[in-house]
């Protein structure tokens, strides 16, 4: 039996509803993010609330144990992660969503006699599916716990095929006869899908990936609402799948790609045939007090911040040298690459973590024209956002990927951990020109030095 | 609720999806992604449903294991967009502030 009246659980499912739009719109400018944010939680926690006020639920101490068990695991990990790894998390976040929507399906295929219920669940089975293994093999790959290249053997593309005609037949089969076990093996089908789609993407466009597999889970989601009659899921997943959609494409944008080159530009052969040899031309490598002889006496200075940078966890040394040569009457500016670290919009992030103001941090289009008048670029930790062979080399991975055009500078220091090719694993000519200069080591401990023997000067 | 009611709803969520994220900045995406992530955890509310009306105790079993699932994704979704959002938003008070802190606030 239950507490609230019909009327009253769809004017909160509503409520709800508009919760989520408006923490959608909130999100999409900086000033109202946050708000946004916490708007969004609201609704989810109204939400909550009214399925126990309304539905005739059975074993509600284990579900409660089940909910205190998931946000004791979620929270203090969501606490505590360091923002250079946050896009694995957002990864794996996403991927225990879609196989919730998943199992949720596979135990309604029981109650479902409508075939077309039954599409709504064959649907959200098989996308849940690749949405949880595509995220776990994306967070396996950001972690590094699998090689960030992307990973093509000779038959992908035929077993792609043969898993996804399987999938298909297994799928009618399901809405045919409704039977469990074959869904069962349509879900393992999903699983084995999500994992090849996810294999052959480089390193560089796994954060587009994330979008598109998050865009997956909102379809999932809306699927499983037709399949319970929940309005609030369908609205809920469809916004998140819309939404989605629109982002992947805005960043995909920002890569100068498109998504079906992102996810099959592999299978076509030729484009991830980076190079990982090490080249034996020789570089002009540089001591910290040469970088900080450079940086003290220009008028005019560009940080470029990479991943190198946040892992090293350099950012406030970064943040730090700005000052320093701030105060000895040197303009400097951040130049933020859309794709910079690894996720869209990440190295905002963490520069904002180090207290950067909004008017240092120039965006690509912004700063790009200003390269040709700026004395020194300090590149840290960055590599494949200026590498020029993206404007240049047709045949490299990154080609059509707009960069920051770096090489225009007077002079170009690189901090660099060593000589090995960056996330995309390509080779950056702009090492080897006459204007680059380069000083090996950590980002932090580097920066550190350079900080060091500015204040020195 | 009838087919036709349900089909226009989701069309109707679709251009509002479209359009509430059209414009957004390339300095958003991240915490936007993530704020999307977190709202697709509402699939906690369905996963409540078929956990309460369970008879079985592997349906259960099954059920609980989605319950588990989904509140991750809404709790954890929320709180790491609320912390990336946090450090925009701190900045913005200690922009002023910095020259004489230059390693404070931010926390």
């Amino acid at each position: 039996m239950s507490l609230l009246d019909p009327v009253w659980t769809s004017l909160l499912y509503l409520a709800a509803a508009v919760c989520f739009i408006l923490a959608l719109r909130g999100l999409s400018s900086p000033r109202t993010a946050r708000r946004g944010n916490l708007v969004g939680a609201l609704g989810a926690l109204i939400a909550v609330v009214t399925v126990f006020l309304s539905a005739r639920l059975d074993n509600i101490p284990w579900i409660l144990a089940a909910i205190a068990v998931g946000s004791a695991v979620a929270a203090p990990v969501a606490r505590r992660v360091k923002m250079t790894q946050m896009p694995q998390l957002v990864a794996l976040f996403n991927g225990v969503g879609g196989g919730a929507a998943a199992l949720v399906a596979l135990l309604e295929l029981a109650h479902s006699d409508n075939p077309w219920v039954r599409v709504a669940i064959v649907f959200t089975l098989l996308v849940g599916a690749v949405s949880f293994a595509g995220s776990g093999l994306t967070f396996a790959k950001l972690q590094e716990l699998m090689t960030t290249r992307p990973v093509v053997f000779p038959g992908l593309p035929v077993v792609m095929s043969a898993v996804l005609l399987a999938a298909v037949a297994a799928g009618v089969a399901v809405v045919v006869t409704g039977s469990l076990p074959l869904a069962v093996l349509l879900l393992a089908l999903g699983l084995a899908a999500g994992v090849l789609l996810v294999l052959p993407v480089g390193g560089a466009d796994v954060p587009i990936v994330i979008s598109l597999l998050n865009a997956f889970t909102g379809l999932a989601v809306a699927a499983s609402g037709l399949v319970l009659g929940n309005v609030l899921l369908v609205v809920a997943g469809t916004l998140v799948g819309a939404s989605g959609t629109i982002l992947t494409r805005a960043m995909a944008a920002a890569m100068g790609r498109s998504v079906a080159g992102i996810l099959f530009g592999a299978f076509r052969g030729g484009s991830t045939a980076g190079s990982t040899a090490v080249s034996d031309r020789p570089v002009r490598s540089s001591s910290a007090e040469d970088v900080a002889v450079l940086l003290g006496y220009a008028q005019r200075v560009i940080i470029v911040p990479g991943y190198g940078l946040a892992v090293a966890q350099g950012q406030h040394t970064a943040a730090e040298l700005a000052l320093a040569l701030e105060a000895r009457g040197i303009e400097v500016d951040f130049a933020i690459h859309p794709v910079a670290g690894r996720m869209p919009g990440h190295m905002n992030v963490l520069l904002a973590e180090a207290n950067v103001p909004y008017e240092s941090l120039k965006e690509m289009g912004e700063i790009n024209p200003e390269f040709k008048t700026t004395d020194v670029a300090l590149v840290v930790g960055a590599n494949d956002v200026v590498n020029p062979a993206a404007k240049t080399s047709s045949g490299s991975p990154i080609y059509g990927m707009p960069i920051l055009e770096v090489a225009e500078a007077r002079q170009v220091v690189f901090l660099k951990r060593s000589m090995r090719p960056g996330f995309a694993g390509i080779e950056n000519d702009l090492l080897y020109q006459p204007q680059t200069s380069l000083l090996f080591g950590d980002a932090k401990d580097s920066l550190a030095q350079v900080l060091g023997a500015v204040k020195a000067l | 609720m009838d087919g036709t009611a349900l089909l226009t709803i989701t069309v109707l969520a679709v251009f509002v999806g479209f359009e509430v994220v059209s414009k957004v900045s390339s300095t958003l995406h991240t915490p936007l992604m993530s704020g999307a992530n977190a709202i697709h955890g509402i699939i906690l509310v369905g996963a409540i449903i078929v956990a309460g009306q369970a008879a079985d105790s592997w349906v259960l079993a099954v059920a609980l294991v989605a319950v588990v699932l989904a509140t991750a994704n809404l709790v954890g979704g929320f709180v790491v967009t609320d912390r990336m959002l946090h450090m925009f938003h701190a900045k913005k008070d200690t922009a002023k502030a910095r020259a004489v802190e230059p390693k404070g606030g931010g926390k």
